[in-house]
């Protein structure tokens, strides 16, 4: 099985420095995009049905085809790589920053080459430290090489690249907060349109993309798009870094085909349930994404099938609920995050996750009642889309409302018995 | 009174964006470095360097998690609260660290050596419960390792 995300990545843990990267076919693709017109590298990426692998899977190549082209196009453009990993249960970025810095600048460059974006920056949340002091380093690797910098590898492209530390909060990886943060604001949300593609930085055209689907670029177009929805099982070309968290034998990350089943993860991968616990449902890619259940395992990790399913891949890694834990209490859990995280923009946002974080509050204390479980249900239809400015807010509604379909009994206990079953 | 070290790591910043206001993150960063946190006075210096109102500083140090803009301890204790972390056992951490320290989420020890904060989920899942302190990552804890953790910093 192919794995070309992460097959250069050591098992010690070291990073794969640039000579490392070269020797083992780095900066070929870089070469050969070279060679190629704007047109044929955005051509490519569209044929091979890349998805984003942030949370959202908009197609990489119709992202690209909305920014303006030709010689009186705005510059400078930008390309931004949103490195922000802050969806509670995903640790799948950290993993290609840390271990293989340069594939990422490599597919940088070629994004940048297809929308003649001038300036890169890599966007890293604060806490990612190892990150940002490799992907420093990198950089510096890669500009020595000449393939950063004013006329890469001699020829007439040119790009600069730079890393920038954020200092913590949610909202910073979504899109438009995280252009504001760039500039130096409050990450709050911008009104869309004008989409960032045409006015994003500094009012230039952006791209911001996510780490993961960056990294693939470079194999994109080192061996053509029919490889690349070659190593997929479903209609979205490539392959997914999935990851389970909680209480399985072996949490982990593994890069395996999209479309690769819910179950097989669950069980060949992450080993299954620790001994003496039960599967009570997931969480299938971070903590904004809908309850998955038992009758779900079969569904398909893709971008299609688990929406089907009522839920959404999301970021791929998932997180697992046993039956020794709380599900009132898990959910409090992430909308207490998602309350605190808003960022006070939008009222129903600010206003209706903390109402909801204290009811849920109320119910795990053994002070609700069953006129809660219509408030909260309510609170989800308040952060419907369309409503507030971003999708966080939307998203934050998620594992409430499945909670609230899944786990209705375990609800209803903690009100007729006054108390969390769980906690004694 | 910014130092010129802090000066020159931040004219070094101002050479990767187009305007002054857009370093203003890296900036408080690079103070709090160098003083531990964001008083009233650096604010004040840093937003006259960057030709931006105290006002406005203040709103975007107020914003972001890791910009203290209060004293914090000679080290930081950030104890990962989301929800893997929390479902592998947050709670007991918190609870060991809280009678181990003498000190409740939010504050300091009385000899200034620790302060102790939540934070929102570090990206080491697989690896729960994770904390950091001081910038590094701790992870798989358990109450047998926490006492040799704390040791390494006094």
């Amino acid at each position: 099985m192919e794995k070309p995300l992460t097959q250069k990545i050591r098992t010690d843990g070291e990073v794969v420095d640039v000579a490392a990267y070269e020797q083992a076919g780095g900066y070929q693709a870089l070469r050969k995009a070279l060679k190629l017109a704007p047109k044929e590298i955005m051509e490519m990426v569209k044929q091979s049905n890349l998805r984003g692998r942030g949370g959202a899977g908009f197609p990489t190549g119709m992202k690209w085809s909305f920014v303006p082209m030709g010689a009186d196009a705005p510059r400078p453009k930008y390309i931004v790589c949103n490195g922000d990993e802050m969806e509670p249960g995903t640790f799948k970025d950290r993993l290609l920053l840390e271990g293989d810095p340069h594939e990422l600048i490599e597919g940088m460059i070629l994004a940048a080459f297809a929308i003649e974006a001038e300036v890169g920056y890599i966007f890293l949340r604060g806490e990612y430290k190892l990150s940002g002091e490799r992907m420093g380093r990198a950089i510096q690797e890669a500009r020595q090489r000449g393939y950063l910098g004013k006329s890469i590898l001699g020829s007439e492209r040119s790009l600069e690249m730079y890393v920038h530390m954020s200092a913590g909060r949610y909202m910073c990886g979504e899109e438009t907060g995280l252009l504001n943060a760039l500039e130096g604001k409050r990450g709050n949300p911008r009104a869309k349109p004008p989409f960032p593609q045409v006015s994003g930085l500094w009012g230039k055209p952006t791209i911001v993309q996510n780490v993961e689907t960056l990294c693939n670029l470079p194999h994109i177009i080192q061996n053509g798009p029919e490889w690349f929805k070659g190593l997929s099982k479903t209609a979205d070309g490539g392959t997914k870094l999935y990851g389970a968290s909680g209480k399985v034998k072996r949490p982990g990350l593994w890069e395996l085909p999209l479309g690769t089943t819910v179950r097989e993860i669950l069980e060949e991968h992450a080993g299954g349930m620790q001994d003496g616990l039960k599967f009570r449902g997931l969480l299938p890619g971070g903590a904004s994404t809908d309850f998955l259940v038992e009758e779900h395992l079969d569904v398909k990790m893709d971008f299609t099938e688990v929406q089907k399913a009522g839920s959404r891949m999301g970021t791929g890694t998932m997180i697992v609920l046993d039956d020794a834990t709380c599900p009132v209490g898990m959910v409090w859990n992430l909308e207490r995050f998602f309350s605190q995280e808003s960022c006070g923009w939008c009222t129903p946002c600010w206003s209706g996750l903390n109402w909801a974080a204290r009811m849920l509050e109320a119910l795990e204390e053994g002070r609700g009642d069953l006129s809660h479980l219509d408030k909260l249900a309510y609170i989800t239809r308040f952060v419907a889309p369309g409503n507030t400015y971003c999708a966080l807010a939307p998203g934050a509604a998620e594992p409430l409302q499945s909670g609230l379909k899944y786990f209705r009994e375990d609800f209803e206990r903690h009100i007729t018995e006054k108390r969390c079953p769980w906690r004694h | 009174m910014l130092t010129p070290e802090e000066r020159q790591e931040i004219e070094a910043e101002l050479a990767h964006y187009p305007n002054k206001q857009s370093v203003c993150i890296d900036a408080m960063q690079i103070v709090q470095r160098h003083r531990g946190w964001i008083s009233d006075e650096s604010l004040k210096d840093l937003a006259e360097f960057l030709g931006m109102s105290t006002e406005d500083l203040d709103g975007v140090a107020t914003f972001y998690n890791l910009i203290f803009r209060r004293p914090v301890g000679r080290h930081v204790i950030m104890v990962c609260d989301s929800v893997s972390c929390w479902i592998m056992g947050y709670e007991q951490l918190r609870e060991q660290l809280s009678k181990r320290l003498g000190v409740k989420m939010g504050e300091t020890t009385a000899d200034g050596r620790f302060t102790l904060l939540p934070i929102v989920c570090l990206g080491t899942c697989d690896r729960a419960p994770a904390m950091m302190v001081d910038g590094d990552l701790h992870r798989d804890l358990d109450p047998q390792k926490l006492d040799g953790i704390l040791e390494q910093y006094q």
